[in-house]
């Protein structure tokens, strides 16, 4: 059993953050158990070739991604990295665009040229979606940035956005991700540092990787920045755990850093046989798990009969199911796709020999009709 | 019209441009305080305050990814390398994150933004700060490469560079900062991807960039004392690549010869000369030659790193060679 418990850190009071209406925690399990179904089925898909490349899923972290984003405005900006699909989704990227992403179709939402790993939704504020290890972390701060540059610059106002910036606990040993440290403590932007912290980068456990592993928080400390162990299995805890942090990034616009413990019930990617770890581990977690968690909770309460659990489950099912239909019926990219995008003329600046063939043809097609 | 430094004419074209558009800023190493490690934004600290002149910590990747971040929101960041050298250790994020971020976003988020700095060798610093680094990066699709060598083309290209909608890389020469031209007070762009023929000619083409361009006029002085007419083009871009202006007078001279100062592998000058033998298979009389910095890294002693670098001798030689008048 890996020994890092979050009981063991320093714990944010939390209590007194008082919970949003009964209609508000029901959305967050609706959106937990939508993750936690889209990302099942992605894996069935994976297993019948409809989608390709690499993926990585979500199942276990769902409090985190729903919990943080809720306690954040709708425009405030998101950044993550490759496990992306959770955060996509909380932002409210419908289930059938970032379905029809993984199938490598034009209905996805980078019209099938992203993939699993780079999941961006301009309409809900989510910047990706990033592939290597860190890199999205500089970005996040620059997003922060460009939030307070507008707001102070450009609106003559005072900063008032905050970004939330993920990184996995894999990403902590990169260069990268200290310089974003430094600069958005010493250009005071207001950024969250959020480290999902799943115990595992990759196949190789924190404490392994990682010097002082089991006090990540002491490394945000020595950035002399604001800093929390947070308890990402249970969604009541993170967005209480968040609510005063967002709060105060966002008055002071000062940059803050989350260590979230949490569990990714599944491998790394699809094709990791977990050797890593053991199976009563793994148990262990699972019977933390945030959807089974929360619903608890409400029944506890009387806000959630066993019948409507089963009847949200079964609808939610339903839609994903509608989902990867829709994605199996969105045609893929036609080949123009293939060349749009890279620059933003529409065919780009293309000359001599970096002209692609299907481009010199289109010119010389057009050459020849006159247009 | 009055005649400014290379340095006077990169920051009119910044000032003019943060006072036109006020999502343009400056960011990068000693550019505010200081006054910029090469006097480049001197007074532009004073002039637009601290929150658009922004000084950075020794950071490269950091402060490169940040300002990708801020044009994935619509700013234009200009992040000013003190020297592209430095460049390397930020190669993710201005190789992997730029010049990618509207293709794999589907076109949701674009990167204007411009990425500026010393760029070659000269000034006996030793091999690791004296890169050229435009072989290496012209590789990559999604960006755009510019490197004037006038005064005049400085402040046209990089004014155009900044409201360019995609990722532009601007090389300078710390060398030619200094260097003197006419400039026009106003504000004025010049289209990225076009050349200039800076010395019309009818015996040999001799196409080069950025500060070899200068040892291109030297050399073609001396060549026509020896009788031979050289036409220098100077490509002002590399990404794109003006190669209609270069193959219409390799059309007219049909000799030519590419002068780049980056290593001879894969790079700027082979695909020239690629795109010359393609264009003007039958058209040339020699095949084209190409002189570059010798595959060496560069020493430190003088006159080491002067025999190692483009020098009006070298492109001598290779236009007698070239012409058959060796």
């Amino acid at each position: 059993m890996n020994q890092i418990d979050p009981t063991t850190e320093s714990r944010c009071e939390t209590e007194a953050v008082p919970l949003p209406p009964t209609e508000v925690l029901l959305e967050w399990l609706r959106d937990m158990m939508l993750i936690r179904e889209f990302e099942v089925r992605s894996m069935q898909a994976y297993q019948n070739r409809l989608a390709g490349g690499f993926l990585h899923v979500y199942n276990g972290q769902e409090a985190v991604a729903v919990g943080t984003i809720a306690a954040v405005n709708p425009d405030d900006p998101v950044i993550t990295a490759y496990r992306d699909h959770g955060h996509a989704l909380a932002r409210g990227m419908k289930p059938e665009v970032g379905m029809a992403e993984l199938f490598g179709r034009i209905g996805g939402c980078a019209k099938g040229k992203g993939g699993s790993m780079h999941f961006f939704d301009a309409e809900h504020h989510m910047y990706g979606g990033h592939g290597i290890v860190g890199a999205q972390v500089p970005l996040g701060a620059g997003l922060a940035f460009a939030t307070k540059y507008r707001d102070e610059v450009i609106d003559g106002g005072a900063s008032s956005h905050v970004t939330l910036c993920f990184m996995g606990d894999g990403a902590i040993n990169q260069g990268a991700v200290h310089e974003a440290m430094n600069l958005a403590a010493v250009l005071e932007l207001p950024v969250i540092f959020i480290v999902e912290n799943n115990l595992y980068a990759m196949g190789t456990a924190v404490e392994r990787c990682t010097a002082a592993g089991s006090h990540l928080i002491e490394r945000a400390r020595g950035y002399g920045m604001n800093a929390a162990c947070l308890e990402g299995m249970d969604v009541l805890d993170v967005y209480r755990g968040m609510k005063p942090l967002v709060d105060r990034c966002r008055e002071t616009s000062r940059p803050c850093w989350v260590d979230m413990r949490c569990y990714r019930f599944k491998g790394h990617s699809m094709s990791d046989p977990r050797k890593y770890r053991t199976h009563e581990e793994e148990e262990q977690w699972e019977d933390r798990d945030p959807i089974e968690r929360l619903a608890a909770w409400l029944v506890d309460r009387d806000l959630l009969t066993g019948e409507a659990f089963k009847r949200l489950g079964k609808e939610i099912r339903s839609e994903i199911r509608q989902a990867v239909k829709w994605a199996e019926a969105s045609p893929p990219p036609g080949m123009e796709e293939l060349y749009h995008d890279v620059y933003a003329e529409r065919w780009g600046p293309y000359t001599g020999t970096s002209m692609p063939e299907f481009l010199q043809r289109r010119r010389n097609d057009q050459e020849a009709s006159g247009a | 019209m009055r005649e400014i430094s290379f340095r006077d004419a990169l920051r009119e074209a910044m000032t003019d441009e943060m006072r036109r558009d006020e999502r343009v800023f400056l960011i990068g190493e000693e550019v505010a305080e200081y006054d910029g490690a090469y006097k480049v934004s001197k007074g532009m600290l004073a002039q637009f305050g601290p929150k658009r002149v922004i000084d950075t910590p020794i950071s490269e990747s950091g402060f490169a990814g940040l300002g990708i971040g801020a044009a994935m929101m619509g700013l234009r960041p200009i992040v000013e390398f003190m020297s592209w050298s430095f460049s390397l250790v930020a190669a993710d994020p201005i190789l992997n994150n730029a010049p990618k971020m509207l293709y794999m976003s589907g076109g949701q988020f674009g990167c204007p933004i411009v990425f500026r700095g010393n760029d070659g060798a000269g000034g006996q610093l030793g091999s690791t700060h004296s890169w050229c680094v435009e072989s290496l990066y012209a590789n990559v699709p999604g960006l755009k490469i510019i490197i004037p060598s006038t005064p005049y083309s400085a402040k046209g290209l990089l004014t155009q560079a900044i409201q360019d909608d995609d990722p532009v890389f601007c090389l300078e020469s710390e060398r030619m900062l200094a260097l003197t031209g006419d400039v026009p007070e106003e504000s004025y762009t010049i289209p990225i991807g076009s050349a200039d023929i800076v010395r019309p000619g009818s015996d040999c083409t001799i196409v080069s960039f950025g500060r070899p361009v200068h040892f291109c006029l030297e050399a073609a002085e001396a060549l026509a004392k020896e009788g031979i007419d050289c036409e220098v083009i100077d490509g002002r871009s590399i990404k794109p690549l003006d190669i209609e202006t270069f193959s219409a007078s390799v059309r007219k001279t049909n000799y030519c010869v590419v002068v780049d100062q980056s290593w001879a592998f894969a790079s700027v000058g082979s695909e020239v000369a690629a795109e010359l033998h393609r264009l003007c298979f039958d058209d040339l009389d020699n095949h084209v030659h190409r002189v570059h910095s010798d595959e060496v890294p560069a020493p430190y002693a003088q006159n080491l790193e002067q025999e190692m670098l483009p020098n009006a001798r070298k492109i001598c030689e290779a236009v007698r060679s070239a012409t058959y008048n060796a």
